[in-house]
């Protein structure tokens, strides 16, 4: 019995007829096309597929489309606005924060609660955060430096 | 992966939701978070044909004070909620520094305390705390409720007291004694963060400096999180110094048969981590004791 749901994605509103079984990442890659989430280890440990629900960052391979339903969703597609990277975006550019990039929207969708929540983290606070988010490439050394140049952008 | 079909009602009350779980029968299953439940239906374990999600239920989801003056936390409260909640910080810190703790920022955006306990993994963070912070469970059915001792919501491998008609509503933290710390130490699995052993320990100290009480709760040795009886007994009445730590901690696993034995770790090193999360969570409750 498929469930009408109307979701908030990227400022855009969309309602859609879903089987309840759809996981939200599903939805918003294959329904809406934005494939920038990508799925990776598909069992909410890696954290590839993190998405800001209502302000919560969220591992759509593990939360239903119908979960979703009346709420605001934020992906790596609705972070730059007229051209101009989010400042986590430009923090990943400026420190070198990707090898590959498959981890990358994941990473930068937790920190965009992690600085919503607390503008000035240390250092091990954004090591602690980012343990949901899991890199092949990069050590994390440069994730966290991207993240420290976020932070201080935000605060300018 | 995708889990087997199935029909989604999310009511927004208890009563509706007692409602629906009382005409669905054992085709049911409660969703709280989800990041138990999803993952095993993801994988076929589990299989309803009906999901009744309570994260709509705006009455479950508060954190106050209960009529005895013990916190009172709804069901659906979130770790998130749990771990920012200034009268959590105020009245049990350990509470709130332990959901910081739990799986990731993500899971704590929708891992709830009373999914946690209803679920029952036997590597669950909360099962330990609650055993320590000897947690009341509050419970409504379709004719009145109750309130379970945690003692005695454990049955076995991801089964508790609960009845298939009841939904477990909200949790009661007794006001703790003067004089009582509270410490979680665990070694969490370095993907899922799950605690491979975990010891929760609460021990309060009289002014003669004599342990009166210890409760100390052991998660992801056995089927269920359990009371480290023994240990519990070894430190009560006694001034407790390292060689008191160590004897106790010695026999934190004493009373679990049939250890864990897993691909993340062999009944034998689980033993031997038990009983060294027990030395550190009973130094760290009694560093903050008194």
């Amino acid at each position: 019995m498929p469930n009408e749901i109307t979701v908030t994605v990227n400022g855009t509103r969309h309602t859609s007829s879903v089987e309840p079984r759809t996981l939200l990442v599903h939805y918003l890659r294959d329904e809406l096309g934005l494939t920038g989430t990508h799925v990776g280890c598909d069992t909410s440990q890696c954290g590839a597929c993190t998405v800001v629900v209502d302000g919560a960052a969220v591992k759509s391979c593990t939360v239903l489309a119908v979960q979703a339903d009346g709420s605001e969703v934020t992906t790596i597609e609705g972070l730059a606005q007229d051209g101009e990277l989010h400042p986590v975006q430009e923090g990943f550019w400026e420190e070198h924060g990707l090898q590959c990039g498959f981890c990358t929207p994941g990473i930068i969708m937790t920190l965009h609660q992690v600085l919503d929540e607390q503008p000035d983290p240390s250092e091990e606070e954004i090591r602690h955060s980012l343990a949901g988010n899991i890199c092949r490439c990069t050590g994390y050394q440069n994730i966290v430096k991207a993240a420290q140049f976020a932070a201080q952008r935000m605060q300018e | 992966m995708i889990p087997q079909a199935f029909d989604y009602y999310a009511p927004t009350s208890v009563a509706d939701a007692l409602r629906l779980l009382r005409q669905h029968g054992d085709d049911a299953k409660l969703l709280a978070g989800g990041h138990s439940l999803l993952p095993i239906m993801k994988l076929r374990l589990s299989t309803p044909q009906c999901l009744i999600d309570l994260g709509r239920i705006a009455e479950l989801r508060f954190i106050g004070e209960a009529d005895d003056g013990s916190l009172a936390i709804g069901a659906m409260s979130t770790y998130h909620d749990i771990k920012n909640s200034a009268l959590v910080q105020a009245r049990v810190p350990a509470l709130a520094e332990a959901a910081g703790e739990v799986g990731d920022v993500q899971v704590q955006n929708k891992g709830t305390i009373g999914g946690s306990l209803a679920h029952a993994d036997p590597a669950g963070d909360f099962p330990a705390l609650a055993l320590a912070l000897n947690f009341e469970l509050v419970t409504a059915t379709a004719r009145s409720g109750r309130t379970i001792a945690i003692d005695r919501f454990f049955r076995d491998l991801l089964t508790t007291a609960l009845r298939p008609n009841e939904i477990l509503t909200e949790i009661h933290i007794p006001a703790l004694p003067a004089g009582t710390g509270v410490s979680y130490q665990k070694l969490p699995n370095k993907a899922s963060h799950y605690a491979v052993v975990g010891v929760a320990a609460a021990i309060t100290v009289g002014d003669d400096g004599v342990c009166t009480e210890a409760r100390i709760g052991v998660t992801g040795a056995g089927a269920t999180a359990v009371r480290a009886r023994n240990t519990e007994r070894i430190l009560k009445g006694k001034h407790i110094d390292a060689a008191v730590i160590r004897r106790a901690a010695k026999r934190a696993a004493a009373n679990i048969e049939d250890l864990n034995d897993d691909l993340h770790a062999s009944a034998e090193y689980r033993e031997h981590l038990t009983t060294v999360f027990a030395a550190r969570a009973i130094e760290e409750a009694l560093s903050r004791a008194g």
